[in-house]
């Protein structure tokens, strides 16, 4: 069996500080690291792996060409393979134009599987591309995936609700975008990060995954970034306790004491 | 790449063993080494399987296949969040390692250094004795040799892991009368009949890895456990001592860094007289001074590694970087306990552990006098 696994390098958004004046993210000097709900991906990919030592696992995605930093990253946790998708053209993407990219380069990928994505990237919190590569493949989706079993020719899931869970059975291939509750991503070892530097990780560009231009990137994506901004972070909730009508009162008193009514 | 002597192989090691101790080395955890004196053994398991017992030791016998400069940064992220961690890092790769990887023959690596590097046994190096100090040569323990095997006897003493170990590398007389190029390098092991630990010693510092005597009478050593020629065993000594320096001047810039970003912290944090001590000049100054100096240090560890990377001569620039980095650590922690005031001398601040753990780094493995005799000698004999 063969699992690809989608990837995205994201800027450290712990290490991330907010332009006062503008609001706007400072990604100077910021560390780039791997998404951490894709590391969660690649951990259910390899503890397949694990049981199932024929299974490959692959990494997959698209970036600038320091993105390979993040890929080597992966071949040192246990990947076996690594793509990159980079080219200038696929170069100020929005979700619809990299899940085409993306779609376009998993379908070179022979003999794929199943796909595990991230649910989202900590810098776009969008959720959107991993559904979408489904919808460009074909493919059924699940997302918020919190636990996986394999089966022959179908994988059960279970699906993170707010509440509670649901079990679904999904014939593969597949998708499944992954939450972090799903495991423990594993360290790499010294010995692997050694070894993924003697791997070669291919690289594709527009042509090789047989993309014209005009279908990438800035030229192809629909939706413009008008603004951006971090939520301002919202003060600590309380809880009020006792009958109804000793909450009612202790609410409005407290909105009382603030003068807000 | 942030520094001219890394790869970004070596960033990407860097990475792993910072994530590592600052996920897996919880105050908690050292709180509870520090109260008990032992450090769990699932941790160790932990770190071998990150493959921080073997750094540099080939794939072949188990190891990790990486280089000098992989296991200085592996060590600086240990020592930053937990002094006695990295002495577990040490050990394998270095001190204990070290003899084995210099002078084993290819069944006593297979038999000892893989399973030490692979973390399922422990090894010890036992070279001081009482009376011999920063004087090896003046050593008593003696091995009389009859017919196939050897008979050891003696005090072997400060040996770091002796109560842990499985084995330990003992260095012992063959001839009494040729002083260094009498002695030899023997494997023993703790379990044999004859070998025995002294109670552990109450450190100071870096407290959680036991350091004891080992007293060997008439311990029985087959021929085969003897590590290269007879009277090789100086010469095996003080090579791994020469690159085993390299590992205390990492330690030294982790645990300094640790202390530096300590410092800072406070300074940042503390006030008084209404405002941020760190905007007190003499605090501010204070920091100027860890930082150079720290930097400095650690421009001399690395350079040592990279210089045995590339197998070059690192002899001179290897005694230099632990006198240097050894002794600006004590100055650093020393500062950064200032800086707290009086917090800085509870035990519920990390900086109170971390002045203590250093004290031993100018000290143990060729104390800061003898690097300057290493040093002085290699500069005067031109």
């Amino acid at each position: 069996m063969k699992i690809l696994v989608c990837v995205k390098q994201v800027p450290d958004t712990n290490e991330v500080k907010i332009d006062p004046v503008k609001g706007t993210l400072i990604r100077e000097g910021v560390p780039s690291i791997l998404n951490p709900d894709d590391a969660n991906a690649l951990e259910a990919a390899l503890r397949i792996k694990d049981q199932d030592p024929s299974t490959q696992v692959v990494a997959l995605t698209m970036g600038p060409p320091q993105a390979t930093y993040m890929l080597r990253e992966c071949l040192a946790m246990g990947a076996d393979d690594a793509y990159l998708l980079s080219d200038r053209a696929f170069g100020g993407a929005d979700t619809c134009a990299t899940s085409t990219t993306i779609a376009a380069g998993i379908k070179k990928v022979p003999d794929v599987d199943v796909i595990f994505a991230g649910r989202q990237a900590i810098d776009g919190d969008t959720a959107q591309v991993g559904p979408q590569v489904a919808q460009r493949l074909g493919l059924p989706v699940v997302t918020y995936v919190q636990d996986i079993q394999m089966g022959d020719g179908k994988v059960t899931v279970q699906r993170q609700m707010e509440d509670g869970y649901e079990r679904l059975e999904v014939q593969t291939p597949c998708l499944l975008t992954c939450v972090k509750e799903l495991n423990e991503p594993r360290y790499m070892s010294v010995g692997a990060i050694v070894d993924a530097y003697k791997k070669e990780i291919t690289v594709w560009d527009h042509a090789a995954v047989d993309l014209d231009p005009k279908d990438c990137g800035l030229n192809a994506s629909p939706t413009q970034v008008f603004r951006s901004f971090t939520p301002p972070q919202k003060g600590k909730g309380e809880m009020l306790t006792g009958s109804v009508s000793e909450m009612s009162k202790s609410l409005v008193d407290t909105l009382d004491a603030k003068h807000l009514i | 790449m942030a520094d001219a002597y890394f790869t970004e192989q070596h960033e990407l090691i860097r990475k792993l063993a910072r994530e590592f101790a600052e996920k897996e080395f919880t105050k908690e955890i050292l709180d509870k080494v520090e109260e008990t004196g032992t450090f769990p053994e699932e941790l160790l398991d932990k770190m071998a399987a990150a493959g921080f017992f073997g750094i540099k030791i080939p794939k072949e016998l188990g190891g990790q296949g990486a280089d000098a400069r992989a296991y200085v940064l592996v060590m600086e992220e240990m020592a930053r969040v937990s002094g006695v961690a990295s002495i577990y890092v040490s050990t394998p790769n270095s001190l204990s390692g070290g003899p084995l990887l210099l002078a084993g023959n290819d069944e006593q690596k297979a038999k000892y250094l893989t399973p030490v590097v692979t973390g399922k046994k422990k090894l010890a190096f036992a070279l001081t004795e009482p009376g011999a100090g920063s004087d090896a040569s003046g050593m008593v323990t003696c091995a009389v040799k009859e017919g196939d095997h050897y008979v050891l006897n003696g005090r072997k003493c400060f040996i770091t892991m002796a109560p842990l170990a499985d084995y330990a590398v003992i260095f012992a007389k063959t001839d009494m009368k040729k002083g260094n190029k009498g002695i030899s390098a023997f494997v023993v092991d703790m379990k044999a009949p004859g070998v025995s630990c002294g109670k552990p010693e109450d450190k100071m510092g870096v407290i959680g890895c036991a350091t004891s005597d080992i007293i060997l009478e008439n311990v029985i050593v087959p021929e085969s456990d003897r590590l290269g020629e007879e009277g090789e065993g100086f010469k095996i000594a003080m090579k791994t001592l020469n690159t085993g320096r390299l590992g205390v001047a990492a330690q030294s810039i982790g645990v300094a860094q640790g202390c530096l970003d300590e410092a800072v912290s406070y300074a940042r944090e503390r006030k008084q007289f209404g405002k941020r001590i760190g905007d007190f000049q003499s605090i501010g100054f204070m920091i100027a001074e860890m930082a150079t100096k720290l930097e400095a240090a650690k421009q001399l560890t690395y350079k040592a590694a990279y210089l045995m990377d590339t197998r070059q001569d690192a002899t001179l620039n290897a005694s230099m970087a632990k006198y240097y980095s050894s002794e600006v650590c004590n100055e650093i922690a020393a500062k950064a306990v200032q800086i707290h005031g009086g917090y800085g001398f509870i035990k519920d601040y990390k900086i109170e552990r971390m002045f203590r753990d250093c004290r031993v780094f100018t000290i143990y493995e060729g104390s800061s006098q003898v690097q300057e005799i290493v040093i002085s000698r290699k500069l005067l004999k031109k």
